[in-house]
């Protein structure tokens, strides 16, 4: 169904290739997932599919890409819009139209699909995807989920032979990620469609797949799922703690590993993941009873926390749950309603410019809204000046977070993961006490996520009080020690991370998940263990 | 299941159980009345005219559609401007003088202009009837604004204009997404403790939102084109160079046409069939060009009894307006000098009460329906 030829590609004479003689084969009906590292050009590779790679981007572009037969050397991509659907990062940026009804039709219109047809498409679409509640629903109104499962709709309403997805759960919470994943095997079983999917977070989709494509330097490889995860540069924790104990044929999903993890549950009987109990520091912030709202929408309500020095504490809760809320009183962007926040002894609300720095430090969803400079020399010279710290010291702290990151380089141009730690490293620059940051792994690969969380772990040690607003129940298994889960705006869960994730499957990280009843959070914690058991 | 528990959404379109409108009738009414608007000036008639208006847009307003109120905050500063520059600027005829302001006499090389000095009832008065009848011509676009959205009209255009109306749809949303962005970025630069105001904290603050709204509009046209946006037709290269040379043909006569209807020189007779060529041929090359265009359209508003009701009924009421105005045209353009209390005439009422009906007898919105 699609094929590769020698495909190499960069964009521009004189960068480095991306791809590099590719040849690829991917028969119909599969369902292949592309794994790499960040940068390693999974967009590019899936782009190239549809033709958006080279006809959008321009570039060299060497060999040639067949789809259903057509070369989309000379097929632009909406001569292929019948044969491809293609689903965009952020599904909000590829919407076109107002409503969920509205939106699934248009590649149809486009198309020209006899009317009759079009709207029996529609309403099996509507049904396949579980859309048929909110089908007149304005799209800006619609949750995450919801609106990756209209996207995804959208793509296949038309019924494309292929459908290609990138980073389809990457802002999505556990629960609706398994909602869109379900919602995506579905149609690759009943409709026999070709799907090729990017993700970084692999222990969402590699059971789902038929097919692993691993990008490296070298070149690609592909095979099964099973035989490929033994050795990919990225992997998840299922795939890393088989790998530990030796299993094979590797298993994919909880429910196979829970078989094979029979005899290593016996060996560590009695011993479990080694947590410092939440220390009792300085006090950096507390809630009282804090009430907030965005006109007359409650997002919070009654929130009692406290956050002492050394501390790491996770805000959990599904996509608008009241998570960024919470993020932004600390940091003094909104005031409650009712309640009080402070911060340092302090109301972070009525604090300004540098001196609000110096208390509480953010890191925003969006880490590019804080840069404004050409390079990330002039960008740290830019933070030592605001912070009134001596030169040079926004720069060295970026050198420990993300050491690769060239001082000419164009900020926009650096990747997700060195985009957040530029936006930490000039954060820390103030040195704050109190450190927030939310959703900082969207779009990082697991090398990056766990150099992240040794960072914010000796930001930590160092008695900074670190708060992380995260669907990322593998980081907040690493990092933190104690959780906060939201519903609705309100605490519905909190206290040590061993006791809060491990009592709920939604929230519960896949190690704790096969290594129950006894409480395991990482393999690092079930390596160390098993170190200790064989020295005893 | 009784009827009270199927969810609005499940009716919406269903000729039988209520439905929208199709936007192009509601555009049609809101014109037809800004023309009857623009005819008159009598208060009391252009009041009563905004207010139907608020009447219609209430009853018969889109979900979402929370422009009208926009639209009349922007009527009022209309009204109000117009009042103060006719108070300053407006001269000195009549004879009941309110007040006396200080005035400067402009030297000849600025027109001599005087402003200030006495403040006169007949000049303002003026003034008012003027802005206010500028008022409801505005609120009659802002009532179809909220009646229907320029999207939904979209659907019912020419599909060889499709692509056009799109592009223009999208700039129209582009401006209120980039106040957004401003703001995000606003309060981002606060994260950092940088400035949030001043012309540097402003100047900080356009790079980010320049570069997040060009990387979305890129976003935005690859995911159209990978949707088959733009698609080209069956249309062979002969059909295409013809629409094209009909498309150049309309542009040059209508040029020519329009500049002879408004240059008197021009004989009358060959400026008006220039026009009416110009319009001939252009709409030929739609007809060609659409009927190669292989696009449909998704559940299309269809044009019913409701849809000839709401064109009527803004049509009677231009009707009943201008034999009004032929019959009484003191009346509908009530003198201000002197100044006398406007009255109504009957027909006038009439009028209102047509438009009015739009709001009553066409369809009910889904959301009504018991």
């Amino acid at each position: 169904m699609i094929e590769f030829d020698d495909v190499s590609f960069r964009y521009d004479a004189g960068t480095p290739w991306i791809l590099r003689d590719v040849c690829l084969r991917i028969p119909e009906g599969e369902f292949t997932l592309v794994v790499g590292t960040t940068g390693s050009g999974k967009s590019t590779l899936l782009r190239a599919i549809n033709g958006l790679v080279p006809h959008f981007t321009g570039g060299d572009f060497l060999g040639d890409v067949r789809v259903h037969g057509r070369s989309t050397r000379i097929t632009p991509p909406r001569e292929l819009a019948d044969v491809v659907g293609y689903v965009p990062q952020d599904p909000m940026s590829g919407f076109v139209t107002d409503t969920v009804e509205e939106e699934l039709a248009y590649a149809m219109e486009s198309l020209g699909v006899a009317p009759a047809t079009m709207r029996r498409r529609v309403e099996e679409t509507l049904d396949l995807l579980g859309l048929d509640e909110v089908r007149a629903r304005p799209l800006v109104a619609l949750s995450g989920g919801q609106r990756q499962r209209v996207a995804i709709g959208a793509a296949m309403a038309s019924h494309p032979r292929v459908l290609i997805l990138d980073e389809p759960t990457s802002a999505l919470d556990p629960g609706a990620a398994e909602e869109v994943l379900a919602s995506l095997q579905r149609i690759v079983h009943d409709l026999g469609v070709t799907a090729v999917i990017a993700e970084h977070r692999l222990e969402r989709v590699v059971q789902y797949v038929d097919r692993v494509l691993i990008i490296e330097p070298g070149g690609v490889r592909e095979g099964i799922p099973q035989v490929m995860m033994t050795d990919a540069p990225i992997a998840p924790p299922v795939v890393e703690l088989g790998r530990l104990a030796g299993w094979n044929p590797l298993p994919l999903t909880i429910r196979d590993a829970r078989r094979e993890a029979e005899p290593l549950r016996r060996i560590l009987v009695g011993r479990s993941s080694q947590r410092p109990h939440p220390p009792v520091g300085v006090r950096r912030a507390t809630m009282d009873s804090v009430d907030a709202a965005y006109g007359r929408t409650p997002a919070l309500r009654g929130v009692d926390i406290e956050v002492r020095g050394g501390q790491v504490l996770a805000v959990m809760g599904r996509n608008g749950a009241g998570k960024s809320t919470l993020l932004s009183l600390l940091a003094g962007m909104i005031t409650p309603t009712t309640g009080h926040v402070q911060v340092d002894g302090v109301d972070p609300s009525r604090l300004e410019g540098p001196e609000l720095v110096r208390h509480v430090g953010l890191v925003p969803q969006n880490p590019t809204d804080l840069l404004e400079c050409a390079t990330v020399a002039d960008e740290c010279r830019l933070s030592d000046r605001d912070a009134r710290v001596l030169a040079g010291t926004t720069r060295a702290l970026l050198a420990l977070l993300a050491p690769d990151v060239r001082d000419d380089t164009h900020p926009r141009d650096l990747s997700a993961g060195q985009q957040v730690s530029l936006v930490l490293a000039i954060i820390l620059a103030s040195r704050p006490p109190l450190v927030v940051l939310d959703e900082p792994t969207r779009g990082l690969d697991y090398p990056t996520k766990s150099r992240l969380a040794e960072h914010l772990r000796d930001l930590a040690s160092q008695g900074h009080a670190v708060v992380i607003a995260t669907h990322d129940v593998e980081l907040v298994a690493e990092v933190a020690d104690t959780v906060l889960i939201l519903a609705d705006g309100e605490v519905v869960a909190h206290g040590p991370t061993s006791e809060v994730v491990t009592s709920s499957p939604m929230f519960a990280p896949q190690v704790t998940k096969i290594m129950s009843p006894g409480i395991w959070l990482t393999v690092a914690d079930v390596e160390s263990a098993l170190a200790e058991e064989r020295r005893a | 299941m009784t009827a009270t528990a199927i969810a609005p959404d499940t009716i919406v379109g269903t000729a039988r159980l209520g439905r929208w409108t199709h936007p192009g009738a509601w555009w049609l009414w809101s014109l037809l009345l800004a023309v009857t608007a623009s005819r008159t000036t009598n208060p009391l008639f252009l009041i009563l005219l905004i207010c139907v208006l608020a009447l219609v847009v209430h009853r018969r307003e889109r979900p979402g559609g929370r422009t009208f109120t926009f639209f009349l905050r922007i009527a009022a500063v209309i009204v109000v401007i117009r009042v103060l520059a006719q108070m300053l600027l407006g001269g000195a005829w009549g004879d009941t003088v309110i007040a006396t302001l200080p005035s400067i006499t402009l030297p000849v090389w600025a027109a001599g202009l005087r402003l200030g000095g006495p403040v006169v009832l007949e000049v303002i008065l003026a003034g008012f009837y003027d802005g206010l009848r500028l008022a409801a011509i505005i609120l009659c676009i802002g009532a179809a604004n909220a009646l229907a959205s320029p999207r939904r009209l979209l659907k019912s255009l020419p599909s060889a204009l499709y692509e056009f109306g799109v592009s223009i749809v999208i700039a129209l949303t582009f401006a209120p997404q980039l106040v957004h962005d401003i703001e995000r970025v606003r309060t981002s630069r606060r994260l950092r403790g940088r400035a949030t105001r001043g012309p540097r904290a402003f100047a900080g603050a356009a790079l980010p939102v320049l570069h997040s709204a060009l990387d979305q509009s890129i976003e935005l046209a690859a995911a159209m084109d990978a949707r088959g946006y733009g698609r080209m037709g069956t249309a062979q290269a002969r059909e295409r160079r013809f629409v094209v040379a009909l498309i150049g043909v309309a542009v040059i006569a209508g040029a020519i046409g329009l500049f002879g209807l408004m240059a008197a020189q021009v004989p009358a007779v060959l400026s008006w069939s220039l026009a009416a060529g110009a319009l001939i041929a252009a709409a030929g090359a739609l007809v060609l060009a659409s009927r190669h265009r292989n696009r449909t359209v998704y559940r299309p508003d269809p044009w019913g009894r409701s849809e000839w009701i709401v064109v009527a009924s803004g049509a009677l009421a231009l009707v009943i307006s201008v034999l009004t105005t032929t019959l009484s045209p003191l009346a509908m353009n009530p003198p201000t000098d002197p100044p006398t209390w406007p009255s109504l005439p009957i027909g006038a009422l009439l009028a209102l009460v047509s438009a009015g009906c739009a709001g009553y007898l066409s369809t009910s919105r889904p959301e009504e329906m018991p």
